[in-house]
């Protein structure tokens, strides 16, 4: 079984990747034509792969369950992308973007990944500008930036409120360019259900057809994951409804470690929950908290008149209002970074202090930066600014000039107007940190196989920064995979194609087959969203914003039990060789409830409080999160049967370029 | 509210199809139309029929994978809003729903409202990209200074999400609002223009191959576009074709 070495090449920190890129091996451009990769996953991080590894010359195979390549989740980024271009100069540099997002994910991520990781985002904004990604510019013609949560520089590159789909939309336009010339073979509406292990090296994937059902079997010299987080194990998260954690967990299962499975980034503002119908949660973008203030009212009596609807938010005078971030955390205030911001947010519904029936929201406010803006735009144009209604309606345009979309959004699904009354807001599960273990090169513990993106575990630590998702995605995809995954593939230059019909294909399809019969001929009682629900249920009480060694225990006892449940009482209608949704979902909830249980294994055995892991024996008399020295370490775990047989391997994490200190924002 | 479906139902491809009645109880206006779709699943499976099946996956409007033609309507009666955002409030209590799949010949229904949209993936592999290499060897961005006002332009084209609302809506089953979009953001930068002959050419050809139909100015696309793709795109398209049919 493999060990786990980082591979981290020598030398200071900064030439680590330029040294490492000369001396690595490479393919000349004649053998990568006698060379097939899989690629499962189209977003930012499959689809840039799968584009830059076509153009090289490698045979690409790429698979996703949608129905097009460009609807994978990496669609719905809003805010945008940080790069350290030091546009604005205002004292940004690679070492600072390095600084911030160590600092960000409290400590718990790979120094020489993250430095890496800042070299190249520059050189992704060049790239995407060239694809024709239409990012906003300022009247000069050049591109403009925002600010994000967690940082005290202006590095944020956007497209309005659609950056994800912007960026997403130029790696497909880069695939479909490959598409056409025949380097990308694209296979729409499939999905993985295992990956093939042949002489202790990834050889190929298992698909299933989602229109006919088909089993099908797929050959490659090295399969690359890019499949996205598992947020979905919490039922509701703002994840895509498809999203999921089958293609991570089966290479888990074959082999590959699963790394901090329990880091899990909360975000503050979501739309909270209406009832028992709702299917997902929608986010409302970070670059909100630049302008909207954060509170609940002080007094219980209030709370009480608010929830009974005898009393209007705005009604509530400012010495009655509680602004909570700005009292906790005055240097930062409503810019804390996420998970700070998320904790805070549940420090006050669990006092008594939520405003909506279910007591689980905060308002975030634009009255204020209505006021502000409008009184900047009387004054500009020479109007009077004393005149309120007046400043209103000029506040307001500023307003709708900037947030429109996320307004407009808002107002659809909870049918108030956010420019009159303040948005109600409750943190919601959002991007998974951690994932498939990988090298510096990428490689999981199973040679030739490959896992980038939100997949893996290596560059956000314990927290990730606002904007630093879809950096990490490109830079993964489009600039440090297709280098690293060279130095494995050059050994393979004489291997020919692999054959799909030796006995290891012959096992993974026999087994991807007996589960999905199993589901079919099961004679069960209930749905499989009643059991997806139920889960769901048992990780946001007991493995969500914080986390207690009692209920922790309890989550791993109660997961094992619903999974036994679901096996046997799971009903899935129709058949195998046809368009079945509820069979898609039963196999993906079925990995859902075993990484669920690992899950709460990690979080029970890190104790201590780091970033979206959240420890209630470990905090600070302010209630601040408290990290240990002892557990500075990546947790990796070998699958040995049931989850809770999994095998911890630590991989020690040191900080040379930076100084570990206690993270503070007040 | 009570609410009384017309649900078209359609085995697979080769299945004739019709429409099937399903009564549903207990809706509130605070679900979304497809979380009215998912209790209605859950009384089919537990009573141990054939769930409905339809596309979705963001749920939240960007994905465009999410379709159906609401009574008459693509992606429903609201406006700027595609059918995951649209909710019950929008309906009263005794109304009759009729949904059926977005139909053309191009979107071949695969199972119940659920169609195959892989033409709109064949007309942007005809031309849909500027060929740049992904190395990232490319120039530093600032140095294509693009004006605010175009850069803003090809950002409002490029916000089109493929759902296929245009081809449904319209009466021809035309695809120019969907391929307009995509040629006027490389139209509108200076990064598009090295292409801008072979790309409108391409798109246009295959578009045509594909079995769309023609665009006779009624505007319906625009009507009904959850993202307000406007049709300035078909003209802007018509010109850009025109000139290169003149050089080409």
């Amino acid at each position: 079984m493999a060990t786990l070495d980082s591979k981290i090449p020598d030398g200071p920190l900064k030439d680590k990747w330029t040294n490492h890129k000369n001396t690595i091996d490479l393919v000349n451009p004649a053998n990568k034509r006698n060379i097939d990769v899989i690629v499962v996953g189209t977003g930012l991080a499959g689809g840039s792969a799968a584009a830059t590894l076509a153009e090289l010359g490698y045979n690409v195979k790429a698979f996703c369950f949608q129905d097009s390549p460009r609807r994978a989740h990496s669609i719905a980024a809003q805010g945008g992308i940080n790069a350290a271009k030091n546009y604005q100069g205002d004292g940004d540099s690679t070492y600072r973007l390095f600084y911030d997002t160590v600092k960000g994910g409290d400590y718990r991520s790979r120094e020489a990944n993250v430095y890496r990781l800042a070299e190249v985002s520059a050189n992704i904004i060049d790239q995407c500008v060239a694809q024709g990604v239409p990012f906003a510019r300022d009247y000069g013609g050049l591109l403009d930036n925002r600010s994000f949560g967690g940082v005290l520089v202006s590095r944020t590159f956007y497209a309005k409120g659609q950056t994800g789909q912007q960026l997403l939309l130029g790696a497909y336009s880069a695939m479909n360019r490959q598409i056409g010339r025949g380097k990308i073979k694209m296979y729409n509406r499939h999905e993985m259900l295992d990956v093939v292990i042949v002489d202790g090296k990834a050889r190929g994937i298992i698909t299933r057809n989602l229109v006919n059902g088909e089993i099908e079997r797929h050959s490659a010299h090295a399969v690359v994951l890019g499949t996205g987080g598992y947020g979905n194990v919490f039922f509701l998260s703002t994840n895509a409804m498809g999203s999921n954690v089958t293609a991570g967990w089966k290479a888990h299962k074959k082999g590959a470690f699963f790394a901090n499975p329990c880091y899990t980034q909360i975000h503050p503002t979501c739309i909270p929950v209406s009832g028992d119908h709702q299917s997902k949660l929608t986010l409302m973008s970070e670059s909100l908290r630049n302008d909207g203030r954060i509170w609940v009212p002080k007094h219980k009596k209030d709370v009480e008149a608010i929830r009974n609807k005898t009393l209007k938010p705005t009604q509530l005078s400012e010495e009655d209002r509680d602004y909570y971030l700005e009292r906790r955390y005055p240097a930062f205030g409503n810019l804390v970074p996420r998970d700070v911001a998320s904790r805070a947010a549940k420090e006050r519904c669990d006092a008594g202090f939520g405003v909506n029936a279910t007591g689980e929201a905060v308002y975030l406010d634009f009255a204020s930066a209505i006021q502000r803006y409008g009184k900047e735009q009387a004054h500009i144009k020479g109007l009077n600014e004393n005149d309120d209604a007046l400043v209103k309606s000029l506040g307001k345009e500023v307003v709708k000039a900037k947030y429109g979309n996320l307004f407009q959004m808002y107002e659809k699904i909870v049918d108030e107007n956010p420019y009159e009354t303040p948005m109600m807001i409750y943190p919601a599960v959002h991007y998974t940190m951690g994932g498939v273990w990988v090298d510096y090169n990428l490689q999981t513990t199973v040679p030739g196989l490959f896992c980038i993106g939100e997949a893996n575990f290596s560059d956000h630590g314990a927290n990730r920064l606002g904007a630093s998702a879809l950096m990490q995605g490109l830079a993964d995809g489009y600039f440090v995979l297709p280098y690293t995954i060279g130095d494995y593939l050059s050994d393979d230059i004489r291997t020919g194609t692999i054959s799909t019909d030796s006995p290891e294909f012959e096992e993974a399809e026999k087994s991807v087959k007996e589960t999905i019969n199993h589901f079919i001929n099961n004679d069960g009682s209930k749905p499989v969203d009643y059991f997806h629900k139920k889960l769901g249920k048992i990780m946001w009480n007991k493995c969500g914003m914080s986390r207690n060694e009692k209920e922790l225990k309890e989550a791993i006892s109660e997961i094992a039990e619903l999974r036994a449940e679901f096996y046997k009482d799971v009903k899935v209608p129709g058949s195998a060789n046809e368009f079945n949704e509820e069979l898609a979902k039963a196999g993906r909830v079925a990995d859902f409830l075993e990484l669920g249980e690992l899950f709460a294994k990690d979080a029970l055995q890190r104790e201590e409080s780091a970033g979206g892991h959240f420890r209630e024996e470990h905090q600070t008399e302010e209630g601040e999160a408290k990290r240990r020295k002892e557990f500075q370490y990546a947790s990796a775990w070998e699958y040995k049967g049931e989850p809770k047989d999994a095998v911890l391997h630590k991989e020690e994490l040191t900080y040379d370029n930076i100084q570990v200190k206690e993270r503070s924002y007040k | 509210m009570n609410l009384t479906l017309k649900i078209w139902r359609q085995k697979n491809a080769n299945d004739k199809g019709q429409i099937v009645t399903y009564p549903i109880t207990g809706i509130e206006g605070d679900m979304s139309f497809l979380e009215m779709l998912d209790i209605l699943n859950d009384q089919l499976i537990t009573n141990g029929d054939d769930p409905v099946a339809f596309d979705h996956d963001c749920r939240e409007g960007i994905c465009g994978m999410c379709s159906l033609y609401i009574n008459g309507e693509a992606h429903g009666p609201d406006r700027l809003v595609t059918t995951c955002q649209l909710h019950m409030r929008k309906f009263k209590d005794g109304d009759t729903i009729f949904i059926e799949p977005f139909r053309a010949k191009a979107f071949p229904v695969i199972k119940d409202l659920v169609v195959d949209r892989s033409s709109f993936d064949r007309i942007q592999h005809s031309g849909g990209f500027i060929s740049v290499n992904t190395s990232g060897n490319t120039q530093d961005a600032n140095s294509i200074p693009i004006s605010k006002n175009a850069a803003d332009e090809a950002m409002d084209a490029a916000t089109c999400i493929g759902c296929g609302a245009c081809v449904a809506s319209c009466k021809n089953s035309s695809a120019m609002l969907f391929v307009s979009a995509k040629v006027s953001q490389y139209a509108l930068l200076p990064q598009g223009q090295v292409e801008a002959t072979d790309r409108v050419l391409n798109m246009v050809k295959q578009m045509d191959e594909e079995g769309f139909g023609n665009c006779t100015n009624t505007g319906a696309c625009e009507v009904e576009c959850p993202k307000g793709i406007s049709l300035e795109n078909i003209a802007r398209m018509n010109r850009e074709y025109l000139s290169a049919s003149l050089k080409g």
